[in-house]
C-alpha cells in the first residue's frame, strides 16, 4: 500500500513536471521584414525584438511610462541641454561581448548620421553630441532642450546595438536582454531563447516562437488547434465572444497608441473651410462605427491624443453627433446641397469597414464619397505623399504623435503657427506639469480647428491561452515582452 | 526527336525574353514607392532619400531593367529590399514548400483520378459511373479553400490528428514535413483529381469507338481489359495536358490554400512581395513562374511527341 501510494506519489510529481510549460508559441498577423528596428517601420519588428532581444537606454513599461534599462540612473542638467547616463555594469551582447559606453555612442550616431535610415530619426534631433566619459558613464549633449528625450530613447529605433554586429543584425540579431535569437524559418516563424547571462531579472520563459499567420481565420484556427498559445493582437474581433465563451481562453482588451481618424485635406476645396470640417465632425455617429467596424472595442476621442495619457482631455462634446447642426453648418459654408469629395482608404479593417459607414453618414447630410480602396503602398504614394485625397481613414499608431500637427507639410496640411509654436516650446520643457498644460492647449486647439475628424482609439484585443499570464495588456508601444510572461499551474 | 526539342527551346527562350520585359515594364508602373512603404508616415524626406539611394531605386528604369536581366542571366536574382537578403535564397527556402506540396497534390490527384477515371469508362451509363460523375462534380464545384477550411475543422481543431498549418521545415525530419503538407496536399488534389477523371474518362470513351479497340474485343479480351492497354496510351494525350496546366497552376496558385494553411511558399511570398513593393522580388518570382510554366508546357510537348510519334514528324 505503501509503495504504491508512493509511486502514485512520484508519477504524479513526475507528470506535473511535464505539464509544466516553458515554452510559449505567438501568433502574429504579419512577419518582421528584417530585424533591425532602427531601419524600417514595421510595428512586426518591434513586436518581436523589443525588450525581448534588444534593449536601449530607457524602456516603456507596460502602462507607457519611461523606465531605465541599460542606463541605471541619469541626471540632467539645470539647463536642460546635458544628460549624463550610468550604465549598468556587467551587461553583455547575446555573442559575448562586453556592453560599454562606447556601444551607446556608436548606436546613437548611427542613427542620426546624415545616411541613416532610421524611420524616427526625428527623435534623435535635439541631440548635438554623445560623449563618452567612462565605460560606464555616457554624457548627451542637446542643441535645445528636449524634454521629451528620455521618452525618445525608449522607442525600438534607439535600441543599442554592437558595431560589429551592425552588419547582421538585420538577420541574426545581438543585443543585451533577456532573449537570444535562435532561428529564423522564413516566412514561418521565429524562435528565441532565455539568455542564461542576462545582467537583470531573468526571463521565467525559457523558449518562445513567434508564428506568422496572416489569415484571420487561420488565425482563428491555430488557437482553436492548440498550435499557438496565445494572439496578442488578434486580427477579427468578430471571433472574440467565441473565445470569451471558452474557459480554455482569455481575452486580453486593452488599449493602443493608435488614433484612429477620418483624416481630412486642410487644403482641399470645401474642406479648407473649417465650417465644413466641422460639419463632417458632427455629422459623423462614433459608436456606430465602433459597433459596426470594431464590433464594439475602441474608445471614442474627440482630439488626437489617446485616453490612457495623463494629459488627455475628453473633447469629444466638440464634435458630437448632430446632423442637423452639420447640414447647418454646410448650409453656413455655402454649401446648402452639400458637395462630393473623394475617400481613400487603406486596407485595414477599421478603415474599409469604417469607411462604408462614415460613407453613409456623410450621405445623410448631403456629402457625397467616391470611395477607392488602396493597398498600404498606394495610399502612402497617393494620400501621404502626392496629397491626392479629400478623406481617408487611419490608424496613427506612433506613440505622442500629437506633433505632426506642427507639420504645414503634413498629409492633411494643416497650417497653423499657433500649434507650431506651442509644439516648439513643449521641447524646451521638462517639466510634467508644464508639459501637460501645454500638451492639453494643443489637443484643443486642433480640435477646435476641426482639422481632422477623431473616431476612436484603436483596442488591443488578445486571445490567449488562460494559464499564460504577464502579457501586455495595453500597447503603449508595439511590442510583445516577454519579459514577465509565465504559465500558471 | 531531337531536332523537334531544339525548336521548341529556340521558341522557348523567345518567349522568356518577351515575358521579362512585359513583368518589369507591369511591375514598375504599379504606383507605390518601397522606400516610403518601409519606412512608415514618421520618416523624414531626407531619410526616405537616403535609403532610396541605399536600394539603388534613384537609378532610371532602362539601366535597373539590364542590371536585373544581366544579373538573371548569371543567376543572380538581384537582394530584396525589404528582406536584404539574396532573392536567390528566399526563393530557393520557399520552392522547398511548394514545389514538393504540387507534387504531393499531383500525384494524389493523378492516384485517385487514373483508376476513377478507367472505372467510370469500363462502366459507362452504369451506378458506378453515374456516382462518380457526380461525386466529380461535386469536387469541381466545392472551391478548395472551402475545403481546406472543412480539413482544418474536423483533422486539427476536433481530431488534432494534424496541426491547423504552418511548416516545420525538412530539416525537422521528412515525416513531420510530409504530414504538414498533407491536409493542403488534400484540399488541392481534390478538385484536381475530379477534373483529371472526367478528362480520362471521356477520353477513353472517345477510343472506345475505335477499330483497334473492336479489334481487340474480337481477340477476346474483355472491355476492361481492351481498355487499360490500349485505350489508356491513346487517352493520356488530353490527360497529359491537363496535368501539365495543373502543376503550373499548383505551383504558382496555390496561394490561398498557402494562406489557408499559412504555409511559407512561393504563392504567399509573392502575395507578400507585392503589398510591400518589393519589387524585385516580385519580378524575379514572377520570372522563375513564367519560366516553370514554359518548362513545363515544353516537357508535356515531348512527352506528346513519346506518346504519339506522329507529332515528331510535323
Amino acid at each position: 500500500m505503501k509503495t504504491t501510494s508512493l509511486t502514485a506519489a512520484l508519477v504524479l510529481a513526475a507528470s506535473s513536471t511535464l505539464a509544466q510549460q516553458t515554452g510559449i508559441t505567438l501568433g502574429m498577423q504579419l512577419e518582421p521584414p528584417h530585424l533591425d528596428p532602427t531601419g524600417a517601420a514595421a510595428a512586426a519588428i518591434d513586436e518581436v525584438v523589443y525588450a525581448n532581444i534588444y534593449e536601449g537606454l530607457t524602456r516603456f513599461g507596460p502602462d507607457g511610462s519611461v523606465l531605465p534599462a541599460l542606463a541605471e540612473s541619469w541626471e540632467i542638467s539645470d539647463d536642460g541641454l546635458s544628460y549624463t547616463f550610468t550604465l549598468r555594469s556587467g551587461v553583455t551582447f547575446h555573442d559575448g561581448a562586453a556592453f560599454t559606453a562606447d556601444d551607446v555612442a556608436f548606436s546613437l550616431d548611427r542613427a542620426r548620421a546624415e545616411d541613416s535610415t532610421n524611420a524616427q530619426k526625428a527623435l534623435f534631433a535635439a541631440i548635438d553630441d554623445v560623449n563618452v566619459i567612462d565605460d560606464t558613464t555616457v554624457e548627451i549633449t542637446l542643441l535645445d532642450p528636449d524634454g521629451a528625450l528620455l521618452f525618445n530613447l525608449a522607442w525600438g529605433d534607439a535600441i543599442i546595438i554592437d558595431d560589429s554586429d551592425v552588419e547582421t543584425i538585420q538577420q541574426n540579431p545581438i543585443g543585451t536582454g533577456p532573449f537570444k535569437f535562435d532561428n529564423w524559418y522564413q516566412g514561418d516563424r521565429i524562435e528565441i531563447s532565455a539568455y542564461p547571462d542576462y545582467w537583470g531579472e531573468p526571463a521565467k520563459l525559457t523558449q518562445a516562437t513567434f508564428k506568422f499567420i496572416s489569415d484571420p481565420t487561420a488565425a482563428f484556427a491555430a488557437l482553436m488547434a492548440g498550435d499557438i498559445d496565445a494572439f496578442p493582437v488578434f486580427p477579427a474581433p468578430e471571433n472574440l465572444p467565441q473565445f470569451e465563451a471558452d474557459p480554455r481562453f482569455s481575452v486580453i482588451v486593452g488599449s493602443t497608441e493608435g488614433e484612429t481618424i477620418l483624416a481630412m485635406n486642410n487644403q482641399n476645396g470645401p474642406l479648407a473651410d473649417v465650417k465644413v470640417r466641422e460639419a463632417i465632425a458632427h455629422a459623423i455617429d462614433r459608436q456606430a462605427i465602433i459597433d459596426g467596424a470594431m464590433f464594439g472595442y475602441g474608445t471614442p476621442i474627440g482630439t488626437h491624443f489617446a485616453p490612457h495619457h495623463p494629459a488627455y482631455i475628453d473633447l469629444t462634446d466638440l464634435s458630437e453627433y448632430d446632423p442637423e447642426k452639420s447640414k447647418a453648418l454646410l448650409a453656413e459654408a455655402g454649401y446648402p446641397d452639400g458637395f462630393s469629395t473623394t475617400l481613400k482608404l487603406p486596407p485595414p479593417s477599421y478603415a474599409r469597414r469604417g469607411g462604408e459607414i462614415v460613407a453613409s453618414q456623410l450621405r445623410a447630410v448631403g456629402i457625397e464619397t467616391e470611395i477607392t480602396n488602396l493597398e498600404w503602398a498606394q495610399w502612402l504614394e497617393e494620400v501621404f505623399r502626392g496629397k491626392d485625397f479629400g478623406l481617408t481613414i487611419v490608424s496613427h499608431t506612433e506613440p505622442m504623435d500629437i506633433g505632426i500637427y506642427a507639420r504645414p507639410d503634413y498629409y492633411f496640411q494643416y497650417d497653423d503657427p499657433a500649434v507650431q509654436a506651442l509644439v516648439a516650446g513643449l521641447a524646451a520643457v521638462t517639466d510634467p506639469e508644464d508639459r501637460s498644460a501645454i500638451l492639453k492647449t494643443v489637443q484643443e486647439t486642433i480640435a477646435r480647428n476641426y482639422v481632422n475628424a477623431y473616431l476612436f482609439q484603436l483596442a488591443k484585443t488578445g486571445v490567449a491561452d488562460a494559464r499564460i499570464k504577464g502579457l501586455w495588456e495595453n500597447s503603449p508601444t508595439q511590442a510583445n515582452d516577454l519579459t514577465a510572461v509565465y504559465w500558471e499551474e | 526527336m531531337l531536332r523537334f526539342a531544339l525548336k521548341r527551346l529556340v521558341s522557348l527562350a523567345a518567349a522568356l525574353v518577351a515575358a521579362s520585359l512585359v513583368v518589369f515594364v507591369a511591375i514598375e508602373v504599379i504606383p507605390g514607392d518601397p522606400a516610403s512603404y518601409m519606412l512608415g508616415i514618421n520618416a523624414q524626406p531626407e531619410t526616405v532619400a537616403a535609403l532610396r539611394a541605399q536600394l539603388g531605386l534613384d537609378a532610371g528604369p532602362v539601366e535597373r531593367y539590364f542590371t536585373w536581366v544581366s544579373g538573371l542571366l548569371q543567376g543572380d536574382l538581384g537582394t530584396s529590399y525589404t528582406y536584404r537578403t539574396p532573392v536567390a535564397n528566399i526563393v530557393a527556402d520557399r520552392l522547398w514548400v511548394s514545389l514538393p506540396l504540387a507534387i504531393y497534390a499531383l500525384t494524389l490527384s493523378t492516384l485517385i483520378a487514373f483508376p476513377v477515371g478507367i472505372i467510370a469508362a469500363a462502366r459507362r451509363g452504369g451506378t458506378a459511373d453515374l456516382g462518380i460523375m457526380g461525386a466529380t462534380q461535386l469536387g469541381i464545384a466545392i472551391p478548395n479553400f472551402w475545403f481546406a477550411m472543412i480539413l482544418v475543422t474536423v483533422f486539427a481543431i476536433n481530431l488534432r490528428w494534424f496541426s491547423s498549418g504552418g511548416f516545420p521545415g525538412w530539416d525537422q525530419g521528412f515525416l513531420s514535413g510530409m504530414k504538414a503538407l498533407t491536409l493542403p496536399a488534400i484540399s488541392l488534389a481534390l478538385p484536381q483529381a475530379s477534373i483529371l477523371s472526367r478528362v480520362m474518362r471521356s477520353a477513353l470513351i472517345d477510343m472506345l469507338d475505335q477499330d483497334f479497340m473492336r479489334t481487340a474485343r474480337a481477340k477476346g479480351l474483355t472491355r476492361g481489359q481492351a481498355l487499360r492497354r490500349h485505350a489508356l496510351r491513346n487517352a493520356l494525350i488530353p490527360v497529359l495536358t491537363i496535368l501539365g496546366l495543373q502543376f503550373s497552376f499548383l505551383l504558382a496558385g496555390a496561394i490561398i490554400i498557402e494562406n489557408v494553411f499559412y504555409l511559407p511558399g512561393l504563392g504567399r511570398l509573392i502575395f507578400q512581395a507585392i503589398a510591400q513593393r518589393d519589387l524585385i522580388v516580385v519580378e524575379s518570382v514572377v520570372m522563375i513562374l513564367v519560366f516553370a510554366v514554359i518548362f513545363v508546357t515544353f516537357l508535356v510537348d515531348l512527352a506528346y511527341a513519346a506518346v504519339d510519334p506522329r507529332l515528331r514528324a510535323s
